[in-house]
């Protein structure tokens, strides 16, 4: 499993000096020497893109996570099976071309295929949506406290400590057998654990930026506190925080399936690539294509978000090559 | 770091030392732990009695068919009145600390399990004897319970009412008997290891919770000689998978329950090693008869059960690990024939279109379709019936909302009537019809669904007072064919015991109340 | 030094109490009771287990006890298991837990690091591409899926090592969860350990070092190695926290008697103190990890002061 609240991820780590690394400070400990920082402007992201598409296992991963988005979106469209149809003739069978049941049933009836695609929608949206969630929180957050700065700054990264320390997972899980299998209470509460080290990201690249000549100048010129946060800082992280969010991503869906697995996912006919897989290894002696099918799509789309968020890394942050 | 790899070898070699082999040690899978090892604080359910059964022996015992046979108590006998019974003991029962097993010890134990102090969950059973239920509710004094102990080695039994099984009441665990002596200097914690005796075949040395409770024979058991075994493990197994994949690895002799989708495979793959046999139990859909719901209108629930296709439920999702059955008493019940539901066993076209009609008839239709809200406990083999029957239940333009939750909740959410149908299962306490009708009775707690008919109530009130046992079966009958017409529930399945047991093994026998205690058993080298 | 401890742990407070207070109120208002189950209680016998249990005070009461007795470090009767009590629970699940962890943490160090500075010595060679490959797998193929899959083809298959149970700790049965733990954690640590010693392989002071004329296994036992096993040591505080999380689901696949499963069955069995007594004890630990992690650090960096 993920941690669910990892300090440092090991690609954020890397990507930096090692002294950057903040995980001893809460609030005034020393600032990143010499973080990456994105320069505002079209070159650098074309530059970037120049990089990414010479990545050909990049560049691979990312036709292959549009085709498995797409594939989700439109394929259950066009399978001649619903999401909770019973096939009465065909329970527990396995892949074959025979019965237009191309990956077989679950032990109901139900055609896989269809149901590991709307098993990826949910799986997918889940992703998205927490790793949206995460992203407003710990951006505004981080570059809030950043900015600020002084015992404001202080008193909101002890909070963060604070956060850290806690048993998350725990009570995550308490979360869900508390308020019940719910899908927006999935996403929240993944998006509410997920912002911790989004906001730690952002404020480091906030303290470095704001003693930078620009931002001294908009200042000095009386730009608003807010302004300077949404137009200056905000923009010049980005370049981190995207590295960030497809490491994100991965966790996001990683975690859902945990918590599927423990059978604290959505409810029925509904389902996720997670609730699947748990379903498929309680069959797995005698039916292993219900475990292999779901497995290989969820497998497929986290090695996929792997190398592109690989990719993404070394394309904005050129240094690691 | 070379000195970390050596500490892992000096480790892995200290690590693989206590693999020491077992002889005839009996490893069983449960599905669930004892709550604790004193039967006045268990729940009752089949792991309770598999270990407790196995640690104490109360006045009857279980011979290996599940039939009733004289354990501490040598025979019995009844006063004319049918109110006082009177137990005769053993002079050989000892503790497994040597004491002997006194009558003082079974009225200890009695009273303890009464003793709201004690807040035994399954003291209602011992409701039967005098005075049991007031001094529970604390409106008693302990005292004044109806049991005595003449000498050592009689007992007498007074009830408030003839209960004719009493007997087999008595080989429940909650009449174990209690080392009054440990219980007197110790108070609750006599069941801890370092204190405990029991008086059964087997005595506990290790409990290590979430994982095993390892016995070893017990020396003092007055029939020790004939016990061939040298211990039973019993090992704590939640997931059906893990115990099968236990089991098939040779880590279990017995593995406790299996997923009946799974039966085929099993049959194929694991032979004669696979049992299944009927047991007294029920496996219905509770349908919410209160006011504000749907299913309170007869018509939909009539409906609703006949578009419900128990033959291939059973079939398809089960495997046939399974009796489909539309009447709440199961087939096998004592003195009771078994009744059907009207309409639901005809041809299923004609069924759909009865319910369709029904539901027209009851304001349904495509464009006021009708959403119901279906519960269940999280466990697989719930979540396919469940799937199966919304599926049935769609060509009717039904919605079914799935709701899943762990059994506490479940349970708790039911029991408020929070619910438009709910999947619950009655396993009967002892071998009578009126166990299964009762819980269609206005007054009972697991009437879930609030079904209420006073010509219902009124004919168990008749049965109950009813000696005649030929007229009783006739009213308790009747009072079925009312519940049914009324289409109270939706039955859906007699189920059976379900257990992998190790073809190498004898004295294991198949029975009804699926109870089987490890003193018959031998294990073959 | 020691001062910083002291702050560290005098931080830890608000840490726990937030913890204690959430889960206990979480834990209440959760549908359901610890004793709800499918033998529905006449209402004198549920009265009575209430009133044993204090549950029938008011929720601030409540709190206030649990509270008062936590103080004396008594985590309460559990409501399930009632021959224990949560504290004995905790004692006989956190060696298994611990034993659990700390191999697989050994372990994920033990292959994690040869293997990633083996992939940064042979940088874009097949090996470097295989060892990354497999290290990718293993992010990718999340542990309750190979967990099953490992069960299935060893234990059930082939029949070399039980497929589940804990045995004592006996070294058959902990190959497979210890196993199934590591692999994402070996895998991570593979994959840092490349990018930080390239890193280091290319700074100042190694190419002087070459330029010293050091030969290159001088180079990267003496001077390349421990630098670049800093992100690798900052990683062990999140490593130890996924490892704790990951085992909830590793002890429920195989049966193990750690903690992780108290707590999950604890939750689903609304055993409330037992709960509260293990996401307590987990609170510590992490506080604990973490402050020891931080405190590893600086003894390999001794650009790290704590005196602020």
């Amino acid at each position: 499993m993920t941690s669910s609240h990892s300090a440092h991820d090991p690609h954020v780590a890397s990507g930096t000096t090692p002294g950057d690394n903040d995980h001893l400070q809460g609030g005034g400990g020393p600032n990143p020497p010499e973080a990456p920082v994105a320069r505002p402007g079209e070159s650098l992201a074309r530059e970037a893109w120049r990089r990414l598409r010479h990545n050909r296992a990049a560049m691979t991963s990312l036709i292959l996570l549009v085709l498995m988005a797409v594939i989700c979106i439109a394929g259950p469209w066009l399978l001649p099976w619903d999401l909770a149809e019973v096939d009465w003739e065909n329970f527990g069978t396995g892949p074959t071309l025979a019965n237009q049941h191309w990956l077989g049933t679950d032990a109901n009836g139900r055609d896989l295929l269809t149901r590991t695609l709307y098993g990826g929608r949910v799986s997918l949206s889940v992703a998205l949506v927490a790793t949206l969630v995460s992203l407003v929180i710990g951006v505004l957050y981080g570059a809030i406290s950043g900015y600020i700065g002084g015992r404001t700054d202080n008193l909101m990264m002890r909070f963060v400590d604070i956060m850290y320390s806690l048993p998350f997972m725990f009570l995550v899980i308490l979360l869900m057998v508390v308020f019940g299998r719910n899908i927006f209470l999935i996403y929240a509460a993944i998006g509410a654990v997920e912002w911790l080290d989004m906001a730690r990201i952002v404020r480091g690249q906030t303290l470095s930026l704001k003693r930078r000549e620009f931002i001294e100048a908009a200042h000095a010129l009386g730009v608003r506190d807010s302004k300077i946060v949404t137009r200056h800082l905000i923009p010049n992280s980005i370049g981190p925080v995207i590295i960030y969010v497809t490491l994100t991503v991965p966790k996001v869906i990683l975690l859902e399936s945990f918590l599927s697995f423990l059978g604290l996912g959505v409810q029925e006919p509904l389902t996720s690539w997670g609730v699947l897989i748990s379903e498929g290894t309680s069959n797995m002696q005698g039916a292993p294509w219900m475990l292999i099918v779901p497995a290989a799509f969820l497998a497929v789309t986290l090695f996929c978000l792997n190398f592109l968020g690989d990719g993404l890394r070394d394309a904005l942050d050129p240094r690691t090559r | 770091m070379n000195r970390l790899v050596s500490g892992c070898m000096a480790a892995a070699l200290i690590w693989s030392l206590p693999l020491t082999v077992h002889a005839a040690t009996l490893d069983i899978g449960i599905y669930g732990e004892p709550a604790s090892l004193d039967a006045a604080r268990v729940t009752g359910a089949v792991y309770d009695n598999d270990v407790l059964g196995d640690l104490f022996e109360g006045l009857v015992t279980l011979a290996p068919d599940g039939d009733y046979q004289p354990g501490v108590a040598t025979d019995w006998s009844v006063s004319d009145d049918g109110l006082t019974w009177t137990f005769n003991l053993r002079d050989d029962a000892r503790w497994s600390d040597g004491k002997p097993v006194t009558a003082d010890d079974f009225v200890l134990a009695f009273q303890r399990a009464l003793d709201p102090k004690v807040a035994s969950i399954y003291a209602n059973l011992l409701y039967p004897l005098k005075n049991a239920a007031a001094i529970n509710r604390g409106e008693a004094n302990i005292d004044t319970l109806g049991v005595q102990a003449e000498g050592d080695h009689r007992l007498h039994v007074e009830l408030h009412q003839p209960t004719a099984y009493l007997p087999t009441l008595m080989a429940h665990i909650i009449a174990s008997p209690v080392p009054s002596h440990l219980v007197r200097e110790y108070g609750n914690d006599w069941t801890r290891l370092e204190h405990i005796a029991t008086n059964g075949a087997f005595m506990p040395r290790r409990w290590v919770s979430h994982d095993h409770i390892e016995t070893v024979k017990n020396p003092h058991f007055h029939d020790a000689d004939s016990v061939t075994l040298e211990g039973v493990n019993y090992y704590l197994v939640e997931d059906l998978n893990t115990g099968l994949s236990r089991f098939r690895s040779g880590d279990l002799d017995v593995m406790r329950d299996f997923d009946a989708s799974r039966y085929q495979w099993l049959k194929d793959n694991l032979g004669n090693a696979v049992h299944l046999h009927n047991q007294l139990s029920t496996y219905y859909y509770a349908l919410n008869n209160r006011e504000g719901h749907p299913t309170s209108d007869v018509r939909v629930r009539e409906a609703l059960n006949l578009a419900l296709r128990r033959d291939i439920i059973v079939e398809k999702v089960l495997q046939g690990a399974a009796n489909a059955t539309s009447a709440l008493v199961p087939d096998g019940v004592a003195h009771y024939d078994v009744q059907t539901m009207p309409g639901v066993d005809g041809d299923i076209t004609a069924r759909m279109n009865k319910a369709r009609a029904l539901l027209k008839d009851a304001g349904y239709g495509p464009e006021h379709p009708l959403d119901l809200r279906l519960r269940f406990n999280s466990r697989d083999d719930h979540r396919r019936i469940a799937v199966a029957a919304a599926a049935m239940w769609k060509p009717l333009g039904i919605n079914i909302e799935m709701v899943n939750a762990e059994a506490n909740v479940h349970y708790a959410e039911i029991a408020r009537g929070d619910f438009d149908i709910a999947r619950a299962s009655w396993v009967a306490d002892f071998d009578d019809a009126s166990n299964f009708l009762g819980i269609l009775a206005s007054d009972n707690t697991k009437n879930y669904g609030g079904y209420h008919s006073d010509k219902f109530d009124s004919l168990l009130t008749q049965a109950a007072a009813q000696p005649d046992p030929d007229q009783r079966q006739q009213l308790l009958e009747q009072a079925e064919r009312q519940a049914l017409g009324d289409y109270a529930m939706a039955p859906i399945y007699a189920d059976a015991a379900r257990n992998l047991v190790n073809p190498d093994m004898t004295g294991w026998e198949d029975n009804a109340i699926n109870r089987h205690l490890s003193r018959w058993i031998s294990l073959n080298p | 030094m020691l001062s910083y401890i002291a702050k560290r742990l005098a931080m830890a407070i608000p840490t726990l109490l937030i913890v204690i207070t959430a889960s206990f109120f979480l834990m209440r208002v959760a549908p359901g009771g610890p004793f709800d189950g499918e033998r529905q209680l006449p209402p004198e016998i549920e009265a009575n287990l209430m009133a044993a249990y204090h549950l029938d005070e008011p929720l601030p009461m409540q709190y206030l006890r649990y509270m008062g007795n936590l103080l004396q470090g008594d985590f309460g009767p559990s409501f399930k298991y009632k021959d224990f009590s949560v504290t004995d629970l905790i004692a006989q699940g956190f060696p298994v837990s611990l034993e659990l962890g700390g191999l697989a943490i050994a372990l994920a160090l033990l292959l994690g690091i040869p293997m990633g500075v083996m992939a940064a010595l042979k940088r874009n060679t097949t090996v470097d591409y295989l060892l990354m490959g497999t290290a990718l797998g293993g992010i990718a193929v999340p542990n309750f899926v190979i967990a099953p899959l490992m069960a299935l083809f060893f234990g059930v298959m082939l029949g070399w090592l039980p497929v589940g149970g804990w045995n004592g700790g006996a070294l058959p049965n902990l190959v497979l969860p210890v196993v199934a733990l590591a692999i994402q954690q070996i895998a991570y640590i593979a994959r840092m350990m490349r990018a930080s010693m390239i890193e280091v392989l290319g700074s100042h002071f190694i190419r002087t070092a070459r330029a010293k004329g050091l030969n290159e296994r001088q180079v990267i036992w003496r001077h390349a190695l421990r630098p670049a096993m800093l992100p690798v040591l900052s990683y062990l505080g999140p490593a130890i926290a996924g490892i704790i999380t990951g085992s909830v689901v590793i002890e429920q696949i195989f049966g193990l008697p750690g903690i992780g499963r108290y707590f999950v069955q604890g939750a689903l069995n609304r055993d409330y103190t037992l709960v509260m007594g293990t996401v307590v004890f987990y609170g510590i630990l992490i506080v604990l990890m973490n402050l020891i992690v931080d405190l590893l650090y600086s003894l390999f960096d001794p650009q790290i002061r704590y005196d602020d």
